[in-house]
């Protein structure tokens, strides 16, 4: 018997507010490393956060400044905040609960786990003393709910789904990052090489956790033409537009396999695969970087929409 | 310790333990208390990490709460069990009997063994049932059947639930947890075990399927009202363990004369639901139009014999309070035999005398809505306080007909570990019976109920209860 919609919506959903609190605690990260060199530009700095996590409007109905604190508790506890580290937690623990028998005890008993854990540390405001801590614990419990899944799961449909829940959000989360900070990518002979471009671009590859393997692989070129290359187009780098789209155009070809008829998700992630694969970096950018990533940025939220109407869903 | 007013399960009179009980004492009697009272906080931390939680009504949908788990396990006598086990049977076949009747010719109406107002007058009663027959012939697919004990060889049965009974899920993983804090004890001491009711409920539930769709292996759901419901983890619980999908009722759709569930791949028809929804949220055409929930023209299937609906709709006429005095009678009427079990003496507030009765003694009686239950809208007498009393007498005055009335009866108690060792506490004991067209399973035990405070009667886990794993010995 298939799965039923509203599992596989379920599992969709579980991953993808999971990767959302893995992604959200790396941004306040970065934010955080930069605060603490006291530059002048925290504030500058926080709003571009703010902003990439996708809460402006929501931030200001709030508050009128970027300040640290307020930043910091809004993206990790605020109840008002849908996309707040707890919320998505709540989400991703309910969605769980929903789908429960589809979920390997291990699976479920790591989420319920880190929604118990994070709900305490949660409960009082945060403050710059304990962040990197809860911060830690964030991306631990992240670490092991994905480790229950590929060291317990049956490689099926519903590990198909998880995995593309994980990879729909994280495409999402990579071209924002990018977007948001694309003018210090842009080749401006005025920056080139100064202090303030190379703090940017450490921050850029800091809050997709590629700080290191950049380095490892690039030790010869650190210019914005790589970094973007790297991003963008890299298949090794596992937050990179590619890479994600490759396995997104993977797990749906396994469940276009006992589907009948046209998938038309599957097409469109090919679509959007085929401007990434091979690509060249300078076409990218000869097409206006800002242009391509707000063109990826609708495409991954209509492939959403897609998977949701292909696999029913709501109905 | 003991109180001579209430038979203690374990230990008799002189302080010794009883025979059931006598492995168990001696091995108590080496164990450390403080390292019995570490494994019960365990526990309960094992509880809360695999999420066996409930909703509390009335609070808000985020409060999960734990049933308390007691470590000091209830044990039951074979002899003993296999009393019980005839008694519920023999209840169970004669109100499947009973519910087959009163939906179809009315027989015992007829024969004035039951007054015909107490059916037409009562909600419990569902005439869009009248005339339908359930595949397989088989009402209450499922029973938990509500005992109590007051003495060596005193059982009575409390309640007869045939709606939607929970907590077998309790029963199921308090045994694991023992299993696992006490694996010595079980190579002591031969406890039947439980585990295979998942797979008992599957045959069942599979052997009550419409005949001409059981080609094979029937498809199976479990209907739950979704994840804010009490007793969801239940639900998936019980959806996970006999291999059943978890559906809600916007998963479901009537198509081309079947019942189906939305999947990947479009709908796929079902053969038998396991429902843990309430008769007004089934079918919003054939019940409650008011209501959106449901699955619209579930019953017109249900009616051409094209689904099993686990229980059968209208089964609550058969445990409902106003009905329960007459149980005696129910039984002898349908199995010509007299009632193994014993009915608790009942006060049916409805006629004078009786009602005269129950206001002069309300101190010392437990007054029951008709339709109440949870242990809501309950009076306990003894345990009232005066203004507690005068605001019941003025609603019996006033719908005499809503309430029965029953003797406070002395519960017997089992010890629950406490920070100053064992401390007696009452019981109840909920065993849960399946019904198949072909037979009639038992658990062996069940699900003990205990309430955690001292001197309290209310053994409900909305009221403060807590439970225990339940041992039947082996021969």
């Amino acid at each position: 018997m298939p799965m039923l919609g509203k599992t596989a919506g379920g599992l969709f959903w579980m991953f993808r507010y999971l990767e959302r609190s893995e992604n959200t605690a790396r941004l306040l990260d970065t934010g955080f490393r930069i605060a603490l060199t006291g530059s002048e530009s925290a504030e500058v700095e926080w709003e571009s956060i703010i902003t990439t996590a996708g809460v402006r409007e929501l931030y200001l109905e709030k508050y009128d400044t970027f300040e640290q604190g307020h930043v910091i508790n809004f993206l990790l506890r605020d109840k008002d905040n849908p996309s707040s580290v707890m919320s998505v937690i709540e989400m991703a623990r309910s969605n769980a609960r929903m789908v429960r028998t589809a979920l390997s005890s291990e699976v479920w008993e790591a989420t319920n786990e880190s929604w118990m854990t994070l709900k305490s540390q949660l409960a009082r405001p945060v403050s710059v003393k304990n962040l990197a801590d809860v911060l830690t614990s964030v991306r631990q419990h992240s670490s092991l709910v994905r480790g229950a899944l590929h060291g317990t799961m049956l490689r099926n449909e519903i590990f198909d789904f998880a995995r593309i829940g994980t990879f729909v959000e994280r495409a999402d989360n990579t071209a924002r990052i990018l977007d948001v900070k694309y003018y210090v990518l842009l080749p401006s002979a005025a920056f080139v090489g100064s202090s303030m471009d190379n703090a940017q671009w450490e921050t850029i590859l800091r809050s997709v956790s590629a700080f290191r393997s950049f380095r490892w692989l690039n030790e010869a070129e650190t210019t914005p033409r790589a970094i973007a290359a790297f991003l963008i187009l890299d298949k090794r780098m596992p937050r990179s537009l590619a890479f994600c789209y490759s396995k997104i155009v993977g797990n749906l070809s396994y469940l276009a396999q006992n589907h009948v008829g046209d998938l038309p998700s599957l097409e469109l992630a090919r679509k959007t695969y085929d401007r990434l694969d091979n690509r060249d970096i300078d076409r990218v950018f000869d097409e206006g970087l800002h242009e391509f990533l707000e063109a990826s940025i609708a495409s991954t939220a209509r492939l959403a929409g897609q998977i949701q109407e292909d696999f029913r869903f709501y109905g | 310790m003991t109180d001579n007013r209430f038979f203690d399960e374990m230990l008799d009179g002189a302080g010794g333990a009883r025979a059931p009980y006598s492995d168990y004492a001696d091995w108590f009697s080496g164990e450390d208390p403080k390292s019995l009272l570490k494994k019960s906080s365990e526990a309960e931390a094992f509880f809360r990490r695999i999420g066996i939680t409930f909703n509390v009504y009335g609070q808000s949908e985020a409060d999960e709460r734990l049933i308390p788990f007691d470590i000091v396990p209830r044990i039951i006598a074979a002899q003993e069990w296999r009393t019980l086990e005839r008694g519920i049977e023999q209840r169970v076949r004669a109100i499947n009997a009973f519910l087959a009747d009163i939906y179809h010719r009315q027989e015992i109406l007829k024969a004035g063994r039951i007054p015909a107002e107490i059916i037409q007058n009562n909600e419990a009663f569902l005439p869009q049932m009248v005339g339908v027959a359930p595949p397989g012939g088989v009402y209450t697919h499922i029973v938990g059947t509500d005992l109590v004990r007051t003495g060596e060889n005193e059982f009575y049965v409390l309640e007869d639930n045939c709606r939607t009974p929970s907590g077998v899920s309790y029963m199921l993983e308090n045994r694991e947890t023992m299993l696992q804090m006490f694996p010595e004890l079980f190579t002591r001491m031969r406890v039947k075990p439980v585990s295979s009711y998942p797979a008992e409920l599957r045959r069942s539930l599979s052997e009550a399927a419409p005949p001409n769709f059981n080609e094979g292996k029937p498809s199976l759901a479990v209907l739950t009202p979704g994840i804010h419901n009490s007793a969801y983890f239940e639900h998936s619980f019980l959806a996970d363990q006999m291999g059943a999908e978890l559906v809600e009722a916007s998963d479901l759709r009537i198509v081309d004369g079947r019942v189906a569930m939305r999947t990947i791949r479009g709908y796929k028809p079902l053969d038998v639901i396991y429902r843990r929804v309430d008769d007004d949220y089934l079918d919003p055409l054939n019940f409650n139009p008011t209501s959106l929930l449901g699955v619209p023209g579930i019953m017109d299937v249900y009616r051409a014999g094209n689904i099993t609906i686990a229980n059968a709709p209208g089964t609550g006429i058969a445990d409902d309070k106003a009905l329960y005095s007459y149980m005696p009678d129910i039984v002898q009427f349908y199995t010509g035999e007299k009632a193994i079990l014993q009915n608790v003496p009942t006060w049916r507030c409805s006629e004078p005398d009786s009602l005269k009765y129950v206001l002069d003694n309300l101190a010392e009686l437990v007054v029951k809505e008709v339709h109440g239950s949870g242990g809501y809208g309950m009076l306990v007498g003894p345990a009232a306080s005066k203004k507690e009393l005068s605001e019941f007498e003025a609603k019996l005055r006033a719908k005499p007909g809503n309430y029965i009335a029953q003797p406070t009866l002395a519960l017997s108690t089992v010890p629950i570990m406490t920070q100053k060792g064992l401390a007696p506490r009452h019981v109840d004991l909920r065993p849960f019976v399946l019904v198949s067209p072909k037979s009639v399973y038992i658990t062996a035990g069940g699900l003990t109920r205990v309430a955690l405070k001292e001197g309290s009667l209310v053994v409900n886990s909305s009221q403060g209860g807590g439970t225990k794993d339940t041992w039947v010995l082996g021969d």
